[in-house]
């Protein structure tokens, strides 16, 4: 930017923040926002499970005891799974696409993430999670581990989460990717993925760095 | 800007369809249904509606303040900050920001704000192809018209529409009607063009002044693509796009989706804080005219405004005579009261589009008087001169008779008659804007006062009787 294009920008800015402040009404109050927890006892994981199926997203509730077999019987055509956890090796890793938009090779993407919200059926996801933002949407399919002591209430209970304070890119990721935009009515596939797994595993207790980032 | 623009006109052609009109309205009428139903589920919604007015207006009323906040934590967050006065010079920022990196392929997700600007034809000009990445924008681009609705582009258009279109654009199969093949088509056509581009654009459903982080809302990903896979991204922001931190922008997202859809939230809700890793964001901050609207005492909450459609789904002139009718960026309730604050000649008309049911406020999130405002809109054209003859006769003798009661009396019980026998001629000729493309219902046997007159009398004898 040439020293002239910033004197300009400089000035324009001035411009319009005074034109704004000439014209601003009177200053209203902030009001409080309430968490709005519901009086009665919520079953998280069955609200979780609910609202995640009008998204067209499923819900495995056990971590399946063979999951090299459980993601071929599910995916039987993917070649290249992409795994950021440690928990299945998968045959490539985020790393392996370091141009970004290569990542569109990848059949099934594995990711964990840090919080559930039952409100939604929301998963939170960030590049910590993904390390390679685009393994999240140009995969054909993604599978999403989710410690169910994880889930939070709702959408105001989301908002505590650091990562919304912290992360370059913080995703609410609610089903596989869809449009309404002919007749109405959602439809698979749109742009991204074409069909999101959660499965609710509990993480390692090992796992400290994430677990003390949710607490 | 130029000629006056005749929504009524526009919308003949539109009625005169009824294919188009039935499709519309059946469509429409789905998503407010789900939207009321969204809401029953939600039993703070009342309080949710009113949380999310009062921290629109505090934000506005103390604007100034918040933008600063925005630009100083992006900035902190690497993000280049840039002003635009209006949309010329918005444009002018992108275009500057593409060709200074020989960019000639930008992927762009959809933003009123950019329509606004027209922002892609100004690229075009310039040898710049824009390639829209929502499925309804891109159907819109294909068939060269601009969007007929904010949340759902060519949601006037039918599946047949589509299939034609594509079928023009891409050489698939125009019989095929199925949504499933038809987004399908575009997926196989569009996402070669993400993963080639070097640039992506978005609008901002949100700014959120704590964090500096851009807040986008799709079903389709398509926005967190645009942004996450090319190494430029750009983002243009509406100055009114901005709320003050994260637990203020929970009450929106709450709102927002399920009184646009009714689903309770859209598979992205996405939060842009940083440029991806070896990338770089910009941040173009518009005011196009809106710190002017800011100081009109009548008008300037319609900056509350979250893009959700809510008011246009349940509009009975918007559902039944489609969005292009208004020949403007935003369209129906909400756009009625935007518009003449852009160009008061040019959409002096479009106050009278409307019935003034006030349904567009009882549904709005945060809560603007819509239809009182659409009616402040018509005292300002009276004032302004800029209401046509014939409309301003018939007002002229429409207000003496309705504040005379002997006089509306009178009126109402010579017209059931005179329908009925005047022919049809003296009814529906040019004077009658209304009842150009629709039929006069059948008037009601006896006025109101009649019956009650009536009726309350033998209540009141039945009760003397007991």
């Amino acid at each position: 930017m040439s020293v002239d294009h910033a004197i300009m920008q400089m000035a324009i800015r001035t411009s319009i923040l005074k034109n704004v402040r000439d014209n601003q009404p009177s200053l209203r109050e902030l009001p409080e926002v309430p968490k709005f927890h519901s009086e009665k006892p919520v079953d998280l994981k069955a609200l979780f499970i609910a609202s995640l199926k009008e998204l067209a997203g499923e819900v495995v509730t056990e971590p399946p005891a063979d999951f090299d077999k459980f993601l071929k019987d599910r995916f039987p055509d993917a070649k290249t799974i992409c795994s950021a956890v440690p928990e299945y090796a998968g045959n490539s890793r985020p790393e392996d696409f370091t141009r970004w938009s290569d990542a569109s090779r990848i059949d099934v993407t594995i990711v964990r993430s840090p919080m559930g919200v039952a409100e939604t059926g929301s998963v939170l996801l960030s590049e910590e999670e993904f390390r390679v933002n685009t393994i999240g949407f140009l995969a054909h399919d993604i599978v999403i581990l989710l410690d169910p002591a994880d889930i939070v209430e709702n959408i105001h209970d989301a908002y505590s989460h650091p990562h919304f304070e912290q992360k370059a890119y913080s995703l609410l990721m609610t089903g596989p990717s869809g449009s309404a935009d002919i007749g109405g009515i959602t439809v698979h596939p749109a742009q991204g993925v074409m069909t999101l797994t959660v499965i609710f595993w509990p993480r390692a207790k090992t796992d400290v760095r994430s677990q003390s980032e949710t607490a | 800007m130029s000629d006056l623009i005749d929504q009524a006109r526009a919308a003949a052609a539109f009625i005169s369809d009824q294919t188009h009109e039935q499709h519309l309205d059946r469509l429409l009428w789905m998503m407010r249904t789900r939207r009321d139903e969204a809401a029953r589920r939600v039993p703070e919604w009342e309080q949710l509606r009113d949380l999310a007015s009062a921290i629109k207006e505090h934000t506005l009323s103390n604007l100034a303040h918040y933008l600063e906040m925005f630009e100083s934590r992006a900035m902190a967050n690497g993000v280049t900050v840039h002003w635009a006065v209006d949309a010329h010079a918005h444009n002018q920022i992108v275009y500057e920001i593409l060709s200074e990196r020989k960019v000639d392929l930008l992927v762009k997700s959809k933003s009123m704000l950019t329509e606004e600007c027209e922002t892609r034809s100004f690229l075009a000009n310039r040898s710049i192809r824009v390639v829209e990445t929502d499925l309804g924008e891109r159907i819109q681009q294909l068939d060269d018209e601009p969007p007929s609705h904010i949340v759902g582009p060519s949601w006037h258009k039918t599946e047949q529409d589509v299939a034609n279109v594509f079928a023009r654009a891409y050489g698939s199969d125009k019989n095929n009607t199925d949504p499933v093949y038809l987004a399908g088509v575009m997926r196989r056509n569009t996402r070669p063009l993400i993963e080639e581009a070097r640039a992506g654009m978005t609008g901002a459903n949100f700014a959120v002044a704590e964090t500096g982080a851009i807040v986008t809302v799709t079903n389709e990903g398509n926005a967190d693509l645009s942004a996450n896979t090319p190494e430029v991204r750009i983002c243009s922001v509406g100055i009114e796009k901005i709320v003050p931190n994260n637990e203020h922008l929970a009450v929106f997202i709450r709102l927002l989706t399920r009184s646009a859809t009714g689903n309770a939230i859209t598979q992205y809700t996405s939060h842009f804080r940083e440029p991806r890793e070896g990338g770089e964001m910009h941040i173009i901050l518009v005011d196009n005219g809106r710190s002017q609207r800011l100081g009109m005492e009548k008008f300037w909450s319609s900056l509350k405004c979250i893009r959700c459609a809510a008011c246009m789904n349940t509009c009975p002139v918007y559902r039944r005579s489609g969005g292009l009718s208004y020949g403007s960026t935003y369209m129906g309730p909400i756009g009625i009261i935007m518009m003449p604050t852009f160009d008061v000649r040019r959409y002096s008309e479009l106050p009278f589009s409307s019935t003034l049911n006030g349904s567009c406020t009882n549904v709005c999130p945060v809560k603007i008087d819509i239809h009182e405002q659409i009616y402040a809109w018509r005292e300002v054209m009276e004032e302004k001169h800029q209401i046509q003859l014939v409309k301003k006769e018939a007002m002229i003798v429409a207000s003496k008779v309705l504040s005379n009661p002997t006089l509306y009396r009178i009126a109402a019980r010579a017209a059931e008659p005179s329908l009925n026998i005047l022919p049809r001629i003296a009814i529906y000729n040019r004077l009658n804007a209304w009842g150009r493309h629709r039929d006069i219902p059948q008037p009601a046997r006896e006025i109101f006062h009649d019956w009650y007159q009536k009726n309350r009398s033998s209540a009141v004898g039945k009760e003397a009787e007991q």
